[in-house]
């Protein structure tokens, strides 16, 4: 009797464990992961080295790395290491599935709502999450889209079970800036009520830019004792220059227009995204030293008339004009985890392996000002690193490890799981007892 | 009399010029010296290949090109078959007929449009064939036509491609619920779709009896009774049961594709192809006992409710079970890059290369019946070609020549920056910054809309 009892207890701990092992959760400790390839972005390759991970940072890395007591060791042989990639543009969190207005908190009703925050809406829990992290997408900035000044968008790592836990230490402002030409071919208005619609929608972002100057100017004059005023409370930091304003502009003279407009309000911290037809006006944009999120690079051409892979050559012409460039997926199928093939596509229509590298690790960890974490294998950074079985870039490539602030993620997404459970469905055709 | 001489003259004329124009243009060529990715019959290293009259009628080592052949090096680069695309909506100037939820009657291949630059930007990505689709509003749609990208003719008649099979689009799910349940027409639910395609089919059923029995009446002596009404629609419905029409069926949950295979079974229709087909890896065993095909995304999902539940490993799970699946673009943006698209099936559920490549070059051939044509680089086929600079299933890979009937349709480095063919003399030369990534202009829902300006503008996620 006592021998089932123990059975009993044996089998219940077993079945405990087996049901444990089917809900995989993210780990911490301290990691050497051993024996790796290691494209560090910023310091060159490092053959057969080994990178520490200990309170979620890369606390050695080299051929000559010394393993901790204790440490989890993960072979790498064969394997490469690189940082997380960061996507500088998505929806991620805030979009669940199109066509249902309850499924998405993309876009806020008012021209003017920088008080909306991407930060407050983003769900942990979104299925696009995990599924982003798996292909070694680890950090993402979140946009609120909608007209002229949008919301205040979010960086975010893909991990954690609250908005806190996840933000990776940027915001921006983003404003949409009045499309001031022609919308394509189909767009039937005359020249005049173009230049009329322009001009208005320019004197209404001047209307809103010269309003938050005074409401600066009085915020510093009353030592910040005035009313409530979300929207101008919102563009305080924008004026003052301590936050970042995006700048989402696409067509080659609303870039001119922008870029006369930043330099006319003297504007401190500024980034382009979108930036479609910046190959354009490049020179314009770097001499003007404003960084840009640019992308989908798998785009088509803005004008008929344009070469049928300008979208694929932009990010590479325009870093070859001097242009600071980040790569963006801008997904609006939540396809976030083809960031490394915006990059490849970038990379094989002229802008190089290299460069399109950088563009979606350590520049737009810069171009976020979180370099010191994020954006390149160092010691000292944030352990947020992928491993996978070859070039980062290749579509073939394996995926096996994702490590965001040193925690290794599971290896798992609604998708990995939906194939497992479907690829030798059971019971297949018939149904036997 | 002179004057009706004239005009005479001119219609001969005119006749003889459309003839002309009409026929296709087929290219003598030799490709020297490449990588040949047969798809069907394993990979020839720095092998050449003969094109006479636009087939292939020699694949081998150290041939010479007779007299005025024009010689391709493709020396260190990779020749495989032209990519052919089962959903498409390009090359067409109007894809829904929305005002019924059955439309069988109308036909894309009466608005081929040979002027779209749609065309020629697919075949800088290495497609030769398209099959241009009626959109999905209608749970029975209109006829599709199968294409080929002979991007520089004029003439409307010289894209199609001839002889092959007649195609129609059906539709399930949210598409043809929203746009006639949301009118208050039926079908509003999936029931709705089900009743809407058996009425239809028995309809035609009736149809088919009533002209039979005419038919037979008729041989009769004496016979003086009037025949049953013409419908263009119960026509093209009989010819579906009769086997002459393979139904595309646009289709997402793995309830409706059971629910069509059923209406299949009963109405013994064999040929039948689901296209996007997102939960398609759920009824795998199903759809491979049927023969039913799969033509899917490859990692599309998210853009409606009905995709939600997709997962990238689609291709994958369709093609270990046994179903002949094709990966396809609907979307003038991923039409450009299949290649790359059929790729992802190496990372997400392992594919081989041959399996990758099949999946965009004999396996589409397949399901559009074209397969004795084209889909693989064997002798006496159609040598439609398309060449890259790497492994085309590399990310780093370019395409360099994309060959239709043995024409040099695109070429990367004689590639002008306008390739439009067709410059309205009252379009202004700036025509303005369109967003691609915010809509597409060819895709499913085309022409739903109330206008074009909301068609354009705001058509953004329905595929």
């Amino acid at each position: 009797m006592k021998i089932l009892k123990y059975l009993l207890c044996f089998f219940l701990l077993g079945y405990g464990l087996a049901v444990q092992a089917q809900i995989p959760k993210a780990k911490s400790g301290t990691f050497a992961l051993t024996n790796a390839s290691i494209e560090t972005i910023t310091n060159g390759i490092i053959t057969n080295g080994t990178v520490i991970i200990t309170g979620g940072k890369i606390s050695a890395l080299g051929s000559d790395a010394k393993i901790p007591e204790g440490a989890e060791i993960i072979d790498c042989s064969g394997l490469w290491i690189y940082p997380g990639m960061i996507d500088s543009g998505s929806r991620l969190g805030l979009f669940e599935f199109g066509q249902a207005s309850q499924a998405s908190d993309v876009s806020e009703l008012g021209d003017v709502v920088p008080q909306m925050r991407a930060i407050t809406a983003v769900n942990p829990n979104s299925v696009s999450i995990p599924l982003t992290r798996v292909s070694g997408v680890t950090t993402a900035l979140t946009v609120p889209e909608g007209s002229l000044f949008s919301g205040t968008a979010s960086l975010i790592n893909l991990h954690g079970y609250t908005p806190d836990q996840m933000y990776a230490g940027f915001d921006a402002v983003v404003l949409n800036y009045p499309r001031t030409g022609r919308r394509g071919q189909f767009d039937r208005r005359t020249d005049e009520e173009i230049q009329k619609t322009a001009d208005k929608e320019i004197a209404r972002l001047n209307e809103v830019w010269e309003k938050a100057t005074q409401y600066h100017k009085l915020d510093s004059a009353t030592k910040g004792k005035m009313q409530y005023y979300p929207e101008m409370q919102a563009l305080l930091p924008v004026v003052r220059g301590t936050m970042t304003l995006m700048i989402d502009v696409n067509a080659s003279k609303d870039i001119e227009s922008a870029l006369k407009w930043v330099a006319g309000k003297k504007i401190k911290k500024v980034v382009f995204s979108g930036v479609a037809e910046g190959w354009r006006v490049a020179d314009a944009i770097a001499s003007a030293r404003i960084p840009v999120l640019t992308g989908p690079v798998l785009n088509l051409p803005a004008r008929q008339y344009d070469a049928y892979d300008k979208a694929y050559a932009n990010a590479g012409l325009m870093k070859k004009a001097g242009v600071k460039v980040a790569i963006k997926t801008d997904s609006r199928t939540m396809n976030n985890r083809n960031l490394p093939y915006n990059a490849g596509f970038a990379a094989a229509y002229g802008m190089g392996r290299e460069e399109a590298l950088k563009a979606i690790t350590i520049v737009p960890a810069e171009i976020f000002g979180v370099d010191d974490k994020l954006g390149s294998v160092e010691q000292g950074k944030s352990a947020t690193l992928v491993v996978c079985d070859g070039d980062l870039l290749e579509t073939k490539t394996q995926v096996k490890h994702v490590f965001i602030d040193g925690w290794q993620m599971p290896m798992v997404s609604r998708q990995t799981l939906l194939y497992e459970e479907f690829l030798n469905r059971n019971p297949g055709l018939t149904k036997e007892k | 009399m002179q004057t009706i001489k004239k005009i005479f003259q001119i219609i001969f004329f005119s006749a003889l010029v459309h003839s002309g124009f009409a026929q296709e243009q087929k290219g003598n060529l030799l490709i020297r010296n490449g990588n040949v990715i047969t798809v069907t019959k394993g990979n020839l290293e720095a092998t050449d290949i003969l094109i006479k009259e636009g087939k292939i009628t020699r694949i081998g080592k150290n041939i010479q090109a007779p007299q005025d052949y024009r010689v391709l090096d493709a020396t260190g680069l990779f020749v495989m078959p032209g990519i052919i695309d089962a959903h498409s909506h390009a090359g067409i100037d109007a894809i829904n007929e929305a005002t019924t939820p059955v439309s069988a009657e109308v036909n894309v291949g009466d608005v081929l449009n040979p002027f779209q630059v749609s065309l020629y930007r697919a075949l800088a990505g290495g497609v030769t064939t398209i099959h241009a689709m009626h959109g999905s509003a209608n749970a029975i749609g209109g006829q599709c036509e199968t294409i080929k990208l002979r991007y520089g003719v004029k003439d409307p008649e010289a894209l199609r491609m001839e002889g092959a099979p007649r195609t129609i689009k059906f539709a399930l799910g949210e598409n043809p619920t929203r746009v006639h349940g949301g009118g208050g027409i039926v079908p509003r639910t999936r029931m709705g779709v089900e009743f809407v395609i058996r009425q239809a089919f028995s309809q035609a059923q009736e149809y088919n009896t009533l002209w039979e029995e005419y038919n037979q009446q008729k041989q009769q002596k004496g016979f003086r009774g009037t025949p049953p009404p013409y419908s263009t629609r119960l026509e093209t419905l009989s010819d579906i049961l009769k086997g002459d029409i393979i139904i595309h069926c646009h289709s997402y949950r793995a309830d409706e594709l059971q629910m069509m295979l059923k209406v299949c079974k009963d109405f013994g229709i064999k040929n039948i192809v689901f296209q996007h087909v997102n939960e398609g890896f759920k009824v795998a065993p199903e759809l491979a006992e049927y023969g039913a095909m799969a033509s899917v995304f490859s990692d599309w999902w998210a853009y409606k409710l009905e995709v939600y539940y997709s997962t990238a490993y689609n291709a994958a799970i369709l093609t270990k079970n046994g179903v002949t699946t094709s990966i396809n673009s609907d979307d003038g943006e991923l039409m450009r890059h299949l290649y790359h698209e059929a790729a992802k099936t190496q990372k997400y559920g392992g594919l081989s290369e041959n399996e990758a490549l099949a999946l965009i070059t004999i396996n589409p051939a397949k399901q559009l019946g074209i397969d004795k044509r084209v889909g693989s680089i064997e002798i006496s086929k159609e040598a439609d070609l398309a060449v890259f600079k790497n492994h085309p299933l590399s990310i780093y890979t370019v395409p360099m020549f994309t060959i239709v009937d043995g024409v040099v349709r695109f070429d990367r480095e004689k590639d002008p920056d306008d390739m439009r063919m067709y410059i309205d003399p009252k379009l202004a030369v700036d025509e303005g910054y369109s967003d691609g990534a915010k809509h597409h202009a060819d895709n499913c829902m085309g022409d739903t809309g109330k206008n074009s300006m909301r068609l354009f503008e705001q058509n953004l996620d329905e595929k």
